[in-house]
């Protein structure tokens, strides 16, 4: 080989190397990798035995926090995805149950990835018009509570209306939640953010109330709904324990039609161009406030689909704090997603395994299920400061920053 | 945003014919509900019963006694007097003084009328008021430090979650003095951390407020779960003892309400004295405020920018975190998971109800406690108010000043934006 060639060569790796430093997905794996290594940081440095092996020596230290991460990510894993061992020797045996619990991990985390992606289509359509909806997790309570309804006292319809129909019914509550505050953003200025948070509040109130009220189950004695009609449930794909259901279909479907609308259609294009430069948009006579409520009532609709998602194909009924979090969760998510349909969706399977994973991690390695928040939170710090990840790295700067989220401050 | 500021500042001192009428017709309207609900259909002679002394003083007063009827219908009356002269005069800059006073006619009347024919005690629910008022109070203030320098903190709640959680843990291994200064200073780092993300980095502020609420409520959970629900010496710090306050406490009624309570009521009473003649009144405060209104011209007079915000954002850190140890050291003496149960972000409610003014949101934070407190009471009244209803009023009542019903509130102008040098 001459030394012309050689050279060559070296130029185009590097050139590889410098795509690949500029590019945003570099940016979102790196930031996913530090988060987890930073969780394992945590975990070892909170556990006893660590501190017990660094009192003899350092090697040993070293080791036992290595040992610490290591069980923690693979009980982790064992929860999401499934324990290899268990999966194999359940095939071997043949035993239909015992194959349908070795594989229940890998559908449970889709299960739980199911109203993050809902949630987190919820966020990132806000993002693209420039709206911040923290929001969701009122919305999906409310979009719960409009759908277990239907599905509760609407009776003797077959399962092919009563279904869209209680479906439908969460997209109105979600959708009612959030054409308030974007009504209120149009019309008055009052800042969504705010607005949001006011109406997550009150709609954790108004969901105690119907609970402990209206709604309660007359036969019980804790602040629980009645179940729901059978023709309302979501159908499963198996039998117990499973509980894969149509949801994550209808999830995808759902993420391809926000994709098509943003995308393909001239309301999208409208929506986007407002989030992007609200001045521009108005000038080339495009309606602020129609698009502003209407993007608020678009995503408060898909946050009442994630809770009707779970009422109708996970719990069967309503209770009191049933979604711990998935509102806020659908913050971060979207924002590893950078908003995109297709982003969304990986993100949000991620999330889900990570969630169904910490259940199984809490049981078997005994970490508290709450280190998904933290690794969550370092997620989000490093994808929100690029810089951060760059600086550690040290990759290149990109020639823009496109990726960047931009809102509008307070006074909107 | 500057122009914008200066219609502000002269709608504060001018109020426009449609607010007027406006505000005519509310206190117009209250006192129709005071008439029309509760003094018709009442027993002219029921007798409504206030307890004055709040339980566990040693102080004496005796009930306030009085015939429901005829108070009710005074209260109408005089709202109606006062609708009647914003509607043909107006009030103009004092609009919104009188709709706090007729406000508060109206929350009085209803409690006549909700007590007639049995017994409130009062004072026991303004004490108890002014207690739920004080996390509150520094949550809304960390919230005026850093707002008033142009960084919009939502992060109040994860800086009072995690001073809470480090003033009980090291509360508990050392001792209650050293816990607190600990609780601040956790508070100040989480604020830097917003700090750097906001200012160096010119991260989103809400976003970086968010990671900040969940790192707190993730790191707070997972460390409470792995330490302190499994050795609970490391979760009794104890409380801060109730002080009397030599002579002040001795005033009839005010003194058992406001001055019988724990170091950080006092510590309440004195940040906000401190913090309203700091901000107004001093070259300091001079400083601060003007980053936030306009940071390209404090930058151009010499004023360093980054480091006023800097400073401003970690001492709005320390008042969270001073808030948060209220829950552990303060009010309950142990530390449970999400404790602060959104009382930051009420925090933030009073902050904007208060006009980004401390003693603006004190004032808020009072109300917010005030109907907090009656929620509880709700129960031993005679009437079916959902005490869920009561407990949604902070979350109206911002929401219905955030859309100008009341006044538009004075932001300051910078708020949120990120300052590029040029």
């Amino acid at each position: 080989m001459s030394e012309q060639d050689n050279k060559k060569k070296k130029d185009a790796s590097k050139v590889f190397f410098e795509e690949l430093s500029k590019s945003p997905l570099t940016i979102t794996l790196l930031a996913i990798i530090s988060g987890l290594i930073l969780g394992g940081l945590l975990v070892a440095g909170t556990s006893e035995d660590v501190y017990a092996a660094f009192g003899t020596s350092f090697w040993e230290g070293i080791k036992a926090s290595a040992d610490a991460a290591w069980t923690t990510y693979t009980a982790l894993f064992h929860g999401s995805v499934g324990n290899p061992a268990k999966i194999s020797a359940a095939l071997e045996s043949g035993d239909a149950e015992a194959i349908r619990r070795a594989f229940n991990p890998f559908f449970e985390s889709l299960v739980s990835s199911t109203p993050y992606i809902f949630a987190g289509l919820a966020v990132a359509l806000g993002f693209r018009v420039g709206l911040f909806n923290i929001g969701v997790e009122g919305q999906l309570f409310i979009g719960a509570i409009f759908a277990v309804t239907a599905g509760i006292y609407l009776t003797g319809l077959p399962a092919i209306i009563h279904i869209p129909l209680a479906l439908l019914a969460g997209i109105i509550g979600g959708g009612l939640w959030g054409f308030i505050p974007g009504w209120l953003k149009a019309k008055t200025g009052g800042h969504e953010v705010i607005n949001t948070i006011m109406m997550n509040y009150i709609a954790f109130r108004v969901s105690e109330y119907l609970l402990r009220g209206p709604l309660k189950n007359p036969e019980g004695y804790t602040p629980v709904s009645a179940w729901i009609q059978d023709s309302a449930k979501l159908p499963r794909f198996f039998e117990n324990p499973i509980r894969f259901h149509a949801g994550f279909f209808i999830a995808l479907a759902f993420a391809w039609v926000v994709y098509w609308f943003l995308f393909k259609t001239t309301w999208g294009y409208t929506l986007r161009t407002v989030g992007a430069n609200p001045r521009a948009a108005k000038y080339a006579g495009m309606n602020i406030t129609q698009s502003t409520v209407l993007a608020m009532v678009l995503s408060g609709g898909l946050a009442g689909l994630a809770g009707a998602n779970e009422v109708l194909g996970v719990n069967h009924n309503l209770a009191v704090a049933f979604s711990s979090g998935y509102g806020f969760d659908a913050i971060a998510l979207a924002l590893l997603g950078k908003s995109h349909p297709v982003g969304v969706v990986l993100a949000a399977i991620l999330f889900g395994f990570l969630r169904n994973g910490a259940i199984q991690m809490q049981l078997t390695a005994g970490i508290p299920i709450d280190i998904i928040s933290v690794l969550q939170a370092f997620i989000l710090a490093f994808i929100a400061a690029p810089a951060i990840i760059r600086t550690i790295y040290r990759l290149k700067e990109p020639d823009m920053d496109a990726d960047a989220v931009t809102l509008r401050g307070w006074g909107g | 945003m500057t122009t914008n500021t200066t219609t502000m500042n002269n709608h504060m001192e001018y109020v426009s014919p449609t607010r007027r009428r406006v505000m005519g017709f509310i206190f117009l309207g209250l006192a129709l509900l005071l008439w029309g609900i509760f003094a018709r259909g009442m027993d002219p002679e029921a007798v409504t019963t206030f307890g004055l002394t709040p339980g566990g003083s040693d102080q004496v007063l005796p009930d306030w006694v009085f015939n429901s009827l005829p108070m009710i219908n005074t209260l109408a009356g005089l709202s109606a007097l006062l609708g009647a002269y914003q509607l043909a005069r107006g009030f103009k800059g004092r609009t919104n003084l009188v709709l706090g006073f007729v406000a508060a006619m109206f929350i009085f009347g209803f409690l006549s009328w909700a007590t007639s024919g049995g017994s409130l005690n009062i004072g026991g629910l303004l004490r108890s008021a002014l207690v739920k008022a004080v996390p509150l109070t520094f949550g809304a203030l960390s919230g005026v430090l850093c707002e008033r320098a142009g960084v919009v903190n939502i992060a109040i709640e994860g800086m009072m979650l995690t001073g809470a959680f480090v003033g009980a843990f090291v509360g508990s291994v050392t001792n209650i003095w050293v816990g607190l200064l600990a609780a601040v200073l956790a508070g100040g780092a989480l604020a830097s951390v917003l700090a750097v993300l906001s200012i160096k980095y010119k991260t989103d502020q809400i976003i970086s407020g968010t990671v900040i609420n969940i790192f707190a409520t993730g790191i707070t959970s997972f460390l409470s779960a792995k330490f302190l629900q499994k050795y609970s010496e490391l979760n009794d710090p104890g409380r801060f003892p109730t002080i009397e306050v030599p002579v002040l406490s001795e005033i009839p009624f005010i003194g058992p309400i406001m001055f019988q309570h724990n170091m950080f009521v006092y510590a309440m009473y004195f940040f906000l004295i401190l913090l309203t003649v700091g901000l107004f009144y001093t070259r300091w405060g001079l400083r601060v405020r003007s980053v936030g209104e306009h940071p390209k011209a404090a930058d151009t007079l010499g004023i360093n920018v980054f480091r006023t915000r800097y400073m401003s954002v970690i001492l709005g850190g320390f008042m969270a975190g001073f808030g948060g140890a209220y829950f552990t050291l303060g009010s309950v003496g142990r530390f449970d998971e999400v404790m602060t149960a959104g009382r930051g972000f009420i925090g933030l409610a009073a902050m904007i109800f208060g006009n980004w003014n401390p003693m603006g949101a004190f004032g808020a934070s009072l109300l917010f406690g005030f109907f907090d407190a009656l929620a509880a009471k709700l129960a031993i009244l005679r009437v079916a108010i959902p005490s869920e209803f009561m407990l949604s009023i902070p979350y109206i009542a911002t929401m219905v000043v955030l859309a100008g019903v009341v006044g538009r509130g004075q932001m300051p102008a910078a708020d949120g934006q990120p300052y590029e040098k040029e």
